[in-house]
């Protein structure tokens, strides 16, 4: 791999940036690797890297239906955080938090992460409860993390309205200052090119439609590009997971959701830290100047990356509540990305009911985040063959025995027919 | 250029009488009615506009509509400020103060610029191949970074304006009134059908309006004015100028933004709505969105004074301006020509006509030809002068394959350059309904191929071009609309005015131009999206690194992410990329193209459900009363409830414990009409409660109440309540207030779903009943006085028990049910009759110091009772035994819902978090609720946390802080000693029982 | 904004409606019977179907009827909606049909 450099970028400046090598190279599948991973995603690329890294387990392959790094990864509102309740997520979280810093120069390429802080802030007594409670667990972890009064968090936010009269009271906060955004693509190339160059072929516009089994134990997938055996397989496919889990023969306890997120236009900056609020999911301003807007997810199982009006209303009704200033601003773009949610709201991480195939998905909507430490854990999973012990907790076992992991507080799905 | 030039004395759309002032850069200037913005700069002869993103170049008005990438405007100043506004469309009002974006300190010097110099260094992407040493310098590099990008800036006040919504139902939805559109909604107006015809533009008519075009011998506007009389004498028919259709979502959903007041003063507008969201279902869509001129892709083709040439004709015809005096044409196609000849005929020297195409015969190129226009066949631009205006073009010979030029360049002096590459037909639209794109070789752009939605395009939107087939086509398609909507379209007449529409030869498209020096390698840049400076060679590095798909290229090099959303920039974009992959452009794909078509205001999308509009309140039948005795309020949901009743000099704390005093000590009276009341009334009855309760429920008398725990599938708790038998099968449950339509939803769902035979109504009796909670010593007494005829002493009237009765004369129900852990009753009347028995409740209690208190009150009687609530004590994730109410579940039952997850194997664990007491050992201190509990202060994290505290108060009956904690294998735990650490100290506290008050029960069942 | 035809109402707009996720899941007659996995199996995990999905709807701020439809989880096209009790009808050139149960 040719260094990235300002020298490297002085010196290509005389051959008029003619001389700068593929990213990636784009090879002919192999006809067996050590490891296949379903999904070209951000945590799908992540684990390929620190297999290759921390492991040396080179002879590995990224299969991708279309696009590297075209899922979920490119398709979130950038936000980097571990503000979670659970010591199982805390942990977890903060293990791609640790990662995050160093990961430009990791990886040789600037993913711009900035931590540029994150307020969550609480509009009733019952979110500041909740905050507290959440506060005190992440320093007892030892994670940063602390209050904020409304003083303080008018001072960090002016657009937000922390006035007595506003429609939404802002009763105070909390505070990460490591938390931040970075530039969700380049994560993707990034890994994509470090693990090109260590070894992994990335395989694009290869999608798997079948994953071969032989007495209980995986040996490869089924591929547009023709049959790839393997002695392990990872899903890794973050929206299609159910899809993909179905060809191995067994389902998931999650459901795939349209999740949008909109941005404005860009403007001059008026917001420099991530906001977070019960009432609109988070507002943040990205370099170009655009101010971000994450929503909930859509309201009824879709894989069609497509949102609908009424969800947009909702949020722009919250967000000029929240920040009366953006009323005569304008959305400019938005999308949608397809998140799998599971029941308690944590992802699903370890072995299947198929020997030798492992999973990692289930991240929902704080997928990007954990980039780093999820695939730092899945690669040592893969690679052992047992659960990394921050991995553990995470298992698929956890829905038969009930040990759920419950973020949300998620009361388990409603469920019947006839 | 000076004004009296620029403009015409004839001609056009603008009003010459009525001239408007307005200020640009702080300095005055004068336009007229009907102008734009950018017409009445270039009217006043401003060229230079604002500055690139990027690389701060001069950039000066681009095109005449939606499409502009380079004349973004501040509009206007203090609340009314808007970023971003495009200046082609905005409607020129008197007094509209504009300025410049992006600039420092003025356009015309602007610091910036910079940033030009050092372009060789900043190619796509060069921000990930450096800036990451140190690491910790990221965040001062970008610093600087976010503070030279971005725009315009955000207004600092809340918007003054109003915004409203508007739902409407369509057979015919036209989108688009130019020949097309208008025609299609002609055709469906006539056969009777609802049509809505909506536009973008001030006007109908479209680009008819920037023509010379000829119908039935009149100008085309005279048949525009016809068509758009009679559509407006149609009763079913809604026309909406001004209204752009931005999104078009499934099921024939489509969402228009009209603009109200954005052609008016802020001043004007004030008080009407300045916009309104249409959302409009519409049984068949007629597409007639046009098209979009493409540039083309030359050396240094961004400078002010490069404008596309079918703008400059707009320009030209539909405002009277002259874009320029002396005018180059470059183009591919025939159709610049008619430009070239109608800027000629206003008197523009027309310095050359370049076309890339080395046999021009096409009918318009002989008129001009014939004209007298010099055309230089199979040449093209090399280079473009001038600095804030441009002053001269370079010409060459271009190589057949087009390639490279050669032979001597010839300097053409000019400051308009009009570019042609061909059109795009607008296909947002179409694409955003889920229809197929297929590309068109020979035109050079995607047109529709197969509709997912009911909806049809006509006219160029669906690469249709000449003016005659629009029509015919737009005729077509609103008839075939109508007609699959139900309509007779038999008979009707429809006949398309006599229009001349020349015969148009190919185009040649090059992907780029080829300049003096190879692309990227001299100073010169050849851009291709100019709203986010992305040159030729940008996308050409993003395919050389491997960035292949489309997607990664537009995002490596922020190709089509800008302001204009690519509008201009999307095909040319594709086609340099599939040739330097060497691919055909439909090889390489496009992008799925999502709503908003333009940018959308939030105030619009928010309209007026915001504030107190934003959800419903719910008040009960006595709330008049808190409001006016001075209760401070506390909502739960959308309900308001009475939080505390301060007197005068009173905080919430005195007020709290002189109310839990009153209660422990007298009596007191709370509004409970809050709570979810629903009727069970069948004789399968008792088999819902015992299915959704995890108690059982056979044996429960008729007059009597029973406690019970609502369960989840999942095992864990989402619900407590009482409910009462009040016949022999007719139930009355009571929930929680937040919970109540959830608890209906839950139990309705299994009726409806699983247990569809049983015989059972279930009803909300919520906002039937007022109910009145009188609790305390005192009780009695005061219920005795009220409740005449009703035997309330204790042997008759035990704890639990329910009875119909007089209530302060009223018809009503008492229940002896108690949440405070006193005697208590809960008087209940229809909701009329709430106030008259509140009042009558407070009359006749004065005698006994009858104090009302609110929910804080109660919560700190219920928490001293060990009384478990909704959000504090279970959160989903707590089961019965967690709660050490195992009492509340009866095992015999052979199901119930929830009862199979009870057996998992977690659920036994025997360090799962349950509910216990904390009594802090220093009895002053009230733990905040939220606080980690541990069982070992370690001197530095991570310390292993065993719990949390759910709920705590200051019991004024105890006269020490109480808590109540969920703590891992807390039942085990009695006695022991735990730590909670604070934010500044660890208090200790020990591990006891939630019942802190009267364990026993003998003051509730006194 | 889908257009959601209610069997008791007729055709309304998506935001009348809630969704109930997958259907034609029976609870267990007996559940005291299943495994820890097989009662996990009827408590959470899903189809998750791509394409044709069969599910229940709630028509919350309507009839509050419950019913179920057949939709498309990629086109969001609803093939039919059918009472509570009904067969579910056969989706032509669709995977996944439902096999059974109905009441």
């Amino acid at each position: 791999m040719r260094r990235y450099s300002i020298w490297s970028l002085l010196r290509n400046a005389r051959s008029y940036h003619e001389g700068w090598p593929e990213m990636w190279r784009s090879p002919e599948p192999k006809p067996e690797y050590d490891v296949v991973i379903i999904g070209a995603g951000g945590h799908g690329l992540a684990t390929a890297y620190y297999l290759a890294k921390e492991h040396g387990v080179t002879n590995v392959a990224v299969v991708e239906k279309g696009w590297l790094g075209g899922g979920n990864v490119a398709r979130n509102t950038t936000i980097v955080r571990s503000n979670y309740l659970s010591p199982e997520s805390a942990f977890l979280y903060d293990k791609a938090m640790e990662l995050w810093p160093g990961l430009s120069r990791e990886l040789n390429y600037n993913v711009m992460f900035s931590p540029r802080g994150l307020i969550n802030v609480g509009h009733s007594r019952e979110d500041m409860i909740e905050l507290r409670r959440r506060v005190r667990a992440l320093q007892l972890n030892g994670i940063e993390s602390s209050m904020l009064t409304t003083a303080e968090i008018a001072k960090k936010a002016p657009i937000l309205d922390c006035s007595p009269t506003a429609s939404n009271p802002v009763l105070g906060g909390s505070w990460q200052a490591k938390a931040g955004i970075a530039r969700h693509d380049a994560v993707a190339w990034g890994y994509a090119r470090a693990a090109d160059a260590r070894g992994v072929d990335m395989l694009q516009n290869c999608e798997v439609t079948g994953i071969r089994r032989e007495g209980g134990r995986v040996t490869g997938v089924e591929t547009a590009r023709g049959t790839i055996r393997a002695r392990k397989v990872a899903i890794v496919t973050a929206g299609h997971s159910g899809v993909v889990a179905a060809m191995a023969g067994f389902r998931l306890p999650l459901t795939a959701y349209t999740m949008q997120a909109f941005v404005s236009e860009p403007m001059k900056p008026i917001l420099d830290t991530v906001v977070m609020s019960s009432k609109l999911v988070s507002v943040s301003q990205s370099d170009k100047g655009e101010l971000v807007i994450g929503m909930s997810t859509e309201p009824y199982a879709s894989y069609s990356q497509r949102g609908s009006l009424p969800e947009v209303e909702r949020a722009a009704q919250t967000m000029t509540e929240l920040y009366p200033c953006t009323r005569r601003l304008r959305m400019l773009r938005k999308w949608g990305g397809t998140v799998d949610v599971p029941v308690d709201a944590s992802p699903i991480m370890g072995k299947t009911p198929v020997e030798n195939l492992f999973i990692n998905v289930g991240w929902g909507t704080g997928g990007f985040k954990s980039i780093p430490g999820s695939g730092f854990v899945f690669a040592h999973t893969i690679a052992t063959g047992e659960p990394h012990p921050l991995v553990a907790p995470f298992g698929l076992d956890r829905f038969a025995s009930g040990r759920l992991i419950s973020e949300h507080g998620a009361t388990g799905a409603l469920v019947h027919g006839e | 250029m000076k004004r009296s030039e620029a403009r015409l004395d004839t001609g056009g759309r603008v009003n010459r009488d009525r001239v408007l002032n307005f200020t640009w850069n702080g300095k005055p200037y004068k336009g007229l009615e009907g102008d734009t913005l950018a017409s009445a700069l270039l009217a006043n002869g401003i060229s230079l506009i604002g500055r690139s993103f990027k690389y701060h170049r001069p950039r000066g008005i681009f095109s005449a509509g939606a499409e502009e990438p380079n004349a973004i405007v501040q509009l206007e100043a203090g609340a009314y400020t808007q970023p971003n506004v495009k200046a082609t469309q905005i409607e020129l009002y008197e007094g509209l103060e504009a300025r410049s974006v992006n600039c420092w300190p003025t356009v015309e010097y602007d610091f910036g610029a910079v940033a030009n110099l050092c372009a060789k260094i900043l190619p796509a992407g060069f921000y990930y191949k450096t800036f990451m040493w140190p690491s910790r310098f990221w965040l001062t590099y970008e610093y600087f970074i976010r503070r030279a990008a971005g725009l315009g800036r955000a207004p600092k006040e809340a918007d003054p304006d109003i915004y409203d919504k508007a739902h409407a139902h369509c057979d015919v939805l036209v989108v688009g009134g130019g020949p097309a559109g208008l025609a299609a909604a002609l055709a469906a107006a006539r056969t009777g059908a609802r049509v809505i015809l909506a536009d973008e533009q001030s006007e109908f008519g479209g680009d008819l309006l920037g023509r010379r075009d000829v119908m039935d011998d009149a100008p085309a506007v005279e048949w525009v004015r016809k068509v758009v009389e009679e559509l407006a004498s149609f009763s079913e028919v809604r026309l909406l100028p001004r209204s752009t259709v931005f999104g078009y979502y499934d099921h024939n959903y489509l969402a228009i933004a009209e603009r109200r007041t954005d052609h008016l003063h802020p001043k004007d507008g004030l008080g009407k709505p300045r916009q309104r969201l249409w959302k409009v279902r519409a049984k068949q869509v007629v597409l007639a969105t046009g098209s979009i001129e493409r540039p083309l892709v030359f050396a240094d083709n961004d400078r002010p004074g490069v404008m596309l040439a079918e703008s400059a004709r707009t320009y030209l015809n539909r405002y009277g301006v002259k874009a320029g005096r002396r005018a180059v044409i470059f183009t591919n196609n025939d159709n610049a020509y008619a430009a070239a000849i109608d800027l000629a005929d206003a008197g523009v020297e027309i310095g050359a006509i370049v076309d890339l195409r080395p046999d021009v015969q096409g009918p318009l190129p002989q008129k001009a030809r014939a004209r007298g226009l010099e055309i230089l066949a199979g040449e093209a631009i090399v280079a473009t002068h001038g600095g804030r205006r441009a002053q001269s073009v370079e010409v060459m010979l271009l190589s057949p394959e087009g390639d490279h030029v050669h032979g001597t360049a010839r300097k053409i002096d000019c400051d308009l350059v009009c570019v042609s590459g061909g059109w795009s037909p607008t296909v947002h639209l179409f694409s955003q309904s889920g229809g197929k794109l297929t590309y068109d070789a020979g035109r050079a752009c995607f047109v529709p191929a197969k509709s997912k939605q009911a909806e049809r395009s006509a006219g160029a939107c669906h690469g249709t071009f000449g003016v005659a087939d629009c029509l015919d086509e737009g005729f077509a398609a609103g008839l075939a609309a109508a007609g699959t909507a139900g309509f007779a379209t038999a008979g009707i007449s429809l006949t398309a005015p006599a229009v001349e529409q020349p015969g148009e030869a190919g185009l040649r498209a090059l992907p780029i131009v080829p300049g003096k020096t190879a692309v990227g390698h001299g100073k010169a840049k050849h851009f291709v999206d100019l709203a986010n400076d992305v040159t030729a060679a940008d996308v050409r590095l993003a395919a050389r690194e491997g960035y292949r798909s489309v997607e990664h290229t537009k995002r490596y090099t922020t190709l089509g992410m800008g302001p204009d959303q690519g509008k201009t920039s999307n095909v040319p974009g594709l086609a340099i990329l599939a040739d330097a992959l060497g691919k055909e452009i439909p090889d390489v794909g496009t992008t799925t193209f999502r709503p908003p078509y333009t940018p959308v205001s939030y105030g619009l999308l928010a309209g007026r459900d915001v504030g107190e509009m934003s959800d419903l309140t719910r008040t009960t039948p006595i709330h008049e009363w808190h409001a006016m005795t001075g209760g401070v309020f506390d909502d739960a949901g959308q309900w308001r409830r009475p939080w505390y009743y301060p007197r005068a000099g009173e905080d919430m704390t005195a007020a709290v414990r002189r109310e839990c005093r009153a209660v422990r000590e007298s009596v007191g009276i709370m509004d409970a009409s809050t709570l979810g009341k629903i009727e069970l009334v069948g004789p399968d009855a008792v088999k819902v409660l015992n299915q959704v309760y995890a108690n059982a429920w056979d044996n429960l008398a008729v007059g009597r109440c029973r406690y019970g725990l609502m369960l989840g599938e999942d095992g864990m708790v989402f619900g407590d309540g009482v409910t009462a038998r009040l016949g022999e099968h007719r139930y009355l449950m009571t929930t929680t207030t937040g919970g109540a339509a959830r608890v209906f939803g839950w139990i309705d769902d299994w009726l409806q779903c699983e247990w569809t035979n049983w015989k059972v109504f279930i009803t909300s009796v919520t906002e039937q009943w007022a109910t009145v909670s009188i609790a305390g010593p005192r009780a009695r007494d005061l219920v005795r006085e009220l409740a005449v005829g009703t035997d309330v002493s204790a042997d008759a009237f035990p704890h639990m028990a329910i009875r119909e009765g007089k209530v302060a004369g009223f018809p009503g129900r008492i229940a002896r049910i108690s949440f405070t852990g006193e005697l208590g009753f809960e008087l209940s009347v229809p909701a009329s009759y709430g106030m008259a028995l509140w009042t009558a409740c407070v009359t006749a209690g004065a005698k006994y110091g009858l104090t009302p208190f609110g929910t804080e009150a109660v919560h700190v009687l219920r928490a001293e009772k060990g009384f478990i609530v909704n959000g504090h004590e279970f959160d989903g994730t707590v089961t019965p035994q967690d709660l050490g109410m195992a009492w509340a579940v009866n095992a015999s039952k052979p199901d119930f819902l929830g009862r199979r997850s009870l057996e998992r194997s977690d659920m036994k664990r025997a360090d799962r978090k349950q509910l216990v007491g904390l009594q802090v050992q220093d009895a002053t201190a009230v733990l905040p609720e939220g606080s980690q509990v541990v069982e070992r202060v370690l001197k530095a994290p991570p310390m292993p946390m065993i719990g949390h505290v759910t709920s705590s108060y200051w019991s004024e009956t105890l006269k020490r802080g109480i808590a109540l904690a969920l703590v891992a294998g807390g039942h085990a735990r009695m006695g022991q000693t735990v730590h909670i650490p604070l934010e500044d100290k660890v208090l200790d506290a020990v591990v006891v029982s939630p019942v802190f008050y009267d364990p026993e029960g003998k003051r509730l069942h006194g | 904004m889908l257009l959601i035809n209610c069997p008791w109402c007729g055709p309304r707009d998506e935001i009348e409606f809630n969704c109930g996720g997958e259907a034609h899941i029976a609870r267990p007659a007996d559940p005291a019977a299943l495994s820890d996995a097989e009662w996990a199996e009827y408590l959470f995990m899903r189809k998750n179907l791509k394409g044709l999905h069969y599910e229940r709807w709630h028509h919350s701020y309507g009839c509050r009827q419950w019913f179920n439809a057949a939709r498309d989880t990629v086109t969001h096209e609803i093939h039919a909606t059918y009472k509570m009790g009904e067969t579910p009808p056969v989706v032509a050139g669709a995977d996944g049909i439902v096999k059974g149960s109905s009441s």
